[in-house]
């Protein structure tokens, strides 16, 4: 049997699918059946014993574990809206016909969004220390009182939402964008013989046509959020005193660093449950709006 | 209210790029001050002398050239073999139908709703199975599990035109001829815009290298940079921003070469050459 005839117009599509569904299999389904039910189980020296629902049950009452839900659903409702509002004001306002250096603004303020996340937060490490940063030099410099940013509850989680605001605005202004530019021309041109102000257009135009998109960004947003893991560790390692803990942190710290594989694995399962009941409910929160 | 809303927009717009901007040359600027500058009130803000010095200090802290080595190995790596099966999923998803396909599909569409996380503990588990931990493969193969790289793909080739590859099937070009001759050098963006969003997306991964890669000759630069930081003896802020720009440098140039696949990568099914 020659070649041609083992890759014909009908096992093609076999032949170039399998490499992804072994990939998929291995490296995503097993895992995530394996999670599950490890999440069952504990480690005891060196072997697993079955557990039923004692690590949920104990989630259920782990302080550090409802810190960490708390903070990441602070950084969810605050950072979110500000983020995903910013963007899109960005955006419409770079779609203004009377704006120069359109791809200047485009470019710079999407150049957050290529940087490591280990880096640039980093560099807001040094901008915004307590001692001897610039962000506090600047407050101080119009009045203000200089900020404890990592070593006080609230300061430090502000911290962090300036540090992913600052990461990925531009990458949700650039989706956002590509939602207006889709908006057809001659809607903005009818508003326009019609008197219609910058506001007007943006509050009955704008905003409707690009709630779509606006909701693709929050969904991809949520998920990003309550999987938060780089920024706080290297910003504030989940201090002080857990104030900034996320999930994503902590299933980290008892998978990895006390070697709870079942307790990490039940941290996993409750973050898996929160992102699909939040994207349930913001597709429906969108759909009876409309 | 016109004028209002023009000042607002230049207002809006220039703040922006200011604040984006800032960051980027505070850490440039930086690798080339002491750290007393830098910790100074206000921080010395203005290109200094010590960029050498800062470089040297840093070579004895951290093997940056191994680090650059790994990162750019694994990215590489990830790259190349994600175009290709990525392209070929994608490719077949689009253009085909076989048994299997919905699910497959719906099972690839549905993986972006899992947390990642969930999958790391029992990952970790196989690789340590298979004596794999360590290892810059543990941390390129998992990774391929890539909905949104595959998805892209797919995306672009649901308007590759048919009578293409119809016209070369007349011809007598083999079905992997048709894929690798007709389709492939004819996506060429799209192709770009997964290069680009793949790399950067392993040039920049954190957590699982971190979890992987155990001893410091496999570190990556993500990983090289957390512990310069994390390390708590004499802590240099001129050499951990100096090392921050190294690790941001060669994305920034490939950002700016490649504007256009970086964008298109963002924006995902929505755009089309």
């Amino acid at each position: 049997m020659n070649k041609k005839q083992l890759v014909n117009q009908k096992t093609i599509p076999y032949v170039l699918i399998a490499p992804i569904v072994i990939i998929f299999t291995v490296f995503m389904v097993y895992p995530i059946l394996r999670s599950l039910y490890l999440s069952f189980f504990e480690l005891v020296s060196g072997s697993y014993e079955f557990v039923g629902f004692k690590n949920y049950a104990a989630l259920f009452k782990d302080k550090t574990f409802y810190k960490s839900l708390f903070n990441t659903f602070i950084f969810l409702i605050v950072q979110v809206p500000i983020m995903i509002g910013g963007a899109l004001l960005i955006a419409v306002a770079i779609e203004q016909k009377f704006i120069r250096g359109k791809a200047f603004f485009r470019t710079t303020i999407f150049l957050p969004s290529v940087t490591a996340l280990v880096a640039y937060a980093l560099v807001f490490k040094v901008l915004l220390n307590g001692d001897h940063g610039l962000v506090n030099y600047v407050i101080e410099l119009f009045g203000g009182k200089g900020v404890n940013w990592f070593y006080e509850e609230w300061p430090a989680r502000f911290a962090i939402i300036i540090s992913i605001t600052w990461r990925w605005l531009g990458y949700n202004m650039i989706i956002l964008l590509a939602g207006i530019q889709a908006i057809p021309g001659d809607l903005m041109e009818a508003a326009d013989i019609d008197g219609a102000t910058f506001w007007d257009k943006l509050f009955h135009i704008t905003i409707p046509m690009v709630k779509p998109i606006i909701l693709f960004c929050t969904i991809t947003s949520t998920i990003g959020t309550l999987q938060l893991f780089d920024e706080p560790y290297i910003l504030t390692a989940g201090g002080p005193n857990y104030a900034t803990i996320t999930m994503g942190q902590y299933l980290y710290d008892n998978g990895f660093r006390y070697l709870k594989f079942g307790y990490a694995s039940a941290i996993g399962y409750v973050m898996t449950i929160i992102i699909g009941l939040l994207s349930v409910f913001q597709f429906k929160a969108t759909k009876e709006e409309n | 209210m016109q004028r209002l809303g023009k000042g607002f927009c230049y207002v809006v717009l220039v703040i922006g790029a200011f604040l984006s901007l800032f960051p980027f040359y505070f850490m440039f600027v930086s690798g080339t001050n002491t750290n007393n500058q830098i910790l100074s009130v206000p921080p010395k803000l203005t290109p200094g002398s010590e960029l050498f010095d800062n470089f040297s200090i840093l070579a004895g802290k951290v093997d940056l050239v191994t680090s650059i080595w790994n990162t750019l190995f694994v990215s590489v790596v990830y790259t190349v073999l994600a175009l290709l099966l990525f392209s070929a999923a994608g490719y077949a998803l689009a253009k085909f139908q076989f048994k299997g396909k919905g699910i497959i599909f719906g099972f690839i569409m549905g993986s972006m709703m899992i947390p990642t996380l969930v999958m790391y503990v029992p990952l970790f588990e196989m690789m340590i199975a298979i004596d794999m931990t360590d290892s810059h493969w543990a941390v390129i193969l998992p990774l391929l599990a890539n909905a949104f790289g595959i998805f892209l793909m797919r995306q672009n080739m649901l308007n590759f035109p048919t009578a293409l590859m119809e016209a070369g099937r007349i011809d007598g070009v083999s079905e992997l001829g048709i894929f690798f001759r007709i389709v492939l050098p004819n996506i060429k963006p799209a192709l770009g815009a997964l290069v680009i969003y793949m790399f950067t997306s392993m040039w920049n991964n954190f957590m699982w290298p971190l979890i992987i890669l155990g001893s410091e000759e496999k570190y990556t630069l993500p990983i090289a940079l957390a512990m310069l930081d994390g390390n708590p003896t004499n802590k240099d802020y001129a050499v951990i921003l100096l090392a921050t720009a190294v690790a941001t440098l060669p994305i920034l140039i490939i950002f700016l070469v490649f504007q256009k696949q970086f964008v298109a990568g963002v924006m995902g099914g929505a755009v089309k050459e």
